[in-house]
């Protein structure tokens, strides 16, 4: 019973890991990426294959995965993002890179195509996902603050603006694409090296979805928003047993529920930090007043 | 060798353009990405299969039962998804979201219901080849060819002459000063939506006896958003240009190269393109409106 709450709380956090990455690309520079999954699928495999074939130590392999895919980040970013291209080509290139990569991973020799590379180390352990969890959190959290995070959420709002005020449109897209990556990147080592099998069907535009969801329903332009979302998108439905289709199903639902209804996610542009959270339990019409003022 | 290739592309080809021109539609007028076509798509090829198969019904008969299907479909999707957006002028972001979560919903609607199955149209058409000047063609690519071509051409027809047609083309080309002059913009989209459903029926059932029917089938979309880019976003002449040099492109790519790298040639085309055509063959927007 133990370990299988460990397990779930493990799972949870290592997509939290990639739903942050997407939450500091998508929620703060306002561009929408489809193809999340190949970072993470990039980064799972780099480190997969790095200890399965060549004994690489664990982080090592981990540091790699995270390189490998934030350079993948620059090279399918330097094109798409450097014309300022509306969202859509952006949407569309990462579409179409999401399923390249998939179509590579299942023809390429190393992969071992479909079948996938069983046994590969467990290394990830709770402890280590919690650490990095809590570091990614931390890292993202200095980057949103930081003078590029400004001039992040600055593009957002209005990138003519913006860019008139002398922010440079494509240096701050990029970065948080990269960052991004990175830390897809990183997840995927993690998943890679907890679930010890990794093929290329796990790597589908489902899991592209279920990131995007989780950023979407927590609120774009939050950090804490999304990490409640992923962490109650996995958990959930890992514990109530759900069918993975009745799962997907839900999402796409929610996605359409929550742009009709509640476009700001349910955070909305908040964070949860410790101040909220007294607020909210002391008064809760403040809170609520906050919350409704965008 | 050389000219069966081309041929077969250029069926492929159309089947592409019909896919890009419907996406293109709504692209021009809305401006943004209905990532939720390929989905309606599918969804007209599982009608038309069932009534092909389970009704009776002649095969012209589904078609059309699956045009009209497919249009109702597209057209709930705009009332049910967008147009709450559309009233309150969100940003085309969050359009695609809801598109994005269509997508999803419908395609696993049908996988949780139906099933993941794959369903095979009898081959009465695949089966039969026409041969003329030493070139043997599948009669369902010929079919594909001509029934694109004389859509393709309707629509134009449609477009150009009719009253709503000309609605939609000044809604395309400025939505607010056209609402100014009396149109109707909430009944011009509804159109817009039905004649892109109508377009998916029609791809739909093409790819359905082409291939077979699926709940993934919808993600051959991706190539019909491809084209569009090649030929310029939200420009029909473009969506049929992209269309059919895509087509052409990937089945060469996959008759002389190897066909496992079409997906990656197409991709890396997309990508090419952009760097040194970023606007497309056809293209209007380059730059997000304000």
């Amino acid at each position: 019973m133990l370990e299988y709450v460990s397990g779930i709380i493990t799972f949870s956090l290592i997509y939290v890991i990639a739903t942050v990455g997407l939450a500091v690309f998508t929620g703060f520079t306002g561009l929408f990426s489809l193809g999340h999954a190949a970072f993470f699928a990039i980064g799972a495999y780099t480190a997969g294959i790095l200890t399965y074939f060549y004994d690489v130590n664990f982080w090592a392999a981990l540091t790699a995965g995270i390189a490998v895919s934030s350079l993948v980040g620059v090279i399918i970013g330097y094109p798409t993002l450097r014309a300022k291209l509306r969202s859509d080509y952006f949407a569309i290139a990462t579409l179409g890179f999401g399923e390249a990569v998939r179509v590579l991973l299942e023809n390429l020799d190393i992969t071992q195509g479909a079948r996938g590379l069983p046994g590969i180390a467990s290394e990830t352990t709770l402890p280590i996902v919690i650490v990095l969890t809590i570091l990614v959190l931390w890292v993202a959290r200095n980057f949103v603050h930081s003078r590029y995070g400004r001039a992040a959420i600055a593009v957002r709002e209005d990138f003519v603006a913006a860019e008139m005020m002398g922010i440079n449109l494509f240096q701050v897209r990029m970065r948080s694409l990269v960052f991004s990556a990175g830390c897809a990147g990183l997840a995927g080592g993690l998943f890679a090296h907890y679930v010890s099998f990794i093929q290329p069907g796990m790597f589908t535009a489902a899991l592209s979805t279920q990131l995007t969801a989780s950023v979407v329903a927590g609120g774009m332009g939050s950090i804490t928003g999304p990490t409640v979302a992923a962490v109650l998108f996995v958990a959930v439905p890992e514990a109530l047993r759900m069918a993975s289709m009745w799962r997907l199903v839900a999402y796409g639902f929610l996605l359409v529920a929550i742009m009709v209804f509640r476009p700001q996610g349910l955070f909305g542009f908040r964070e949860i930090s410790w101040q909220s959270c007294v607020r909210c339990f002391r008064r809760k019409p403040a809170a609520a007043g906050g919350g409704a003022g965008e | 060798m050389f000219i069966q290739t081309l041929v077969t592309g250029l069926a492929i080809g159309g089947i592409y353009a019909l896919m890009a021109v419907g996406y293109s539609l709504v692209f021009s007028i809305l401006n943004f990405s209905n990532f939720a076509y390929g989905s309606i798509i599918m969804l007209g090829a599982y009608i038309g299969y069932y009534v092909l198969m389970h009704m009776g019904v002649p095969l012209a008969l589904s078609v059309l039962i699956s045009i009209v299907g497919a249009a109702m479909l597209c057209f709930a999707n705009e009332r049910l998804a967008y147009s709450t957006l559309r009233k309150r002028n969100a940003s085309s972001l969050y359009f695609m979201i809801s598109a994005m979560g269509t997508s999803i919903f419908l395609e696993n609607l049908v996988y949780a219901t139906i099933g993941s199955r794959f369903y095979a149209f009898p081959e009465i058409l695949t089966q039969q080849n026409v041969s003329f000047g030493g070139v043997s063609l599948g009669l369902l690519d010929v079919f594909a060819i001509v029934f694109s071509a004389v859509a393709i051409y309707g629509l134009h027809y449609f477009l150009q002459k009719s009253k709503t047609g000309i609605a939609i083309r000044a809604a395309s080309y400025d939505m607010q000063v056209c609402q100014l002059n009396g149109v109707n913009v909430n009944k011009v989209i509804g159109w817009v939506f039905l004649l892109a459903g109508a377009l998916a029926g029609i791809s739909g059932m093409f790819l359905g006896m082409k291939y077979m029917v699926y709940p993934t089938m919808g993600w051959i979309t991706n190539k019909a958003y491809i084209a569009a880019v090649i030929g310029g976003l939200g420009s029909l002449p473009g969506a049929v240009v992209g269309g059919l040099i895509l087509g052409v492109l990937e089945t060469f790519v996959s008759a002389y190269v190897s066909s496992v790298v079409r997906d990656v040639f197409s991709f890396s085309l997309l990508v090419i393109l952009l760097l040194v055509l970023p606007t497309g063959l056809f293209g209007k927007f380059l730059e997000e409106k304000v």
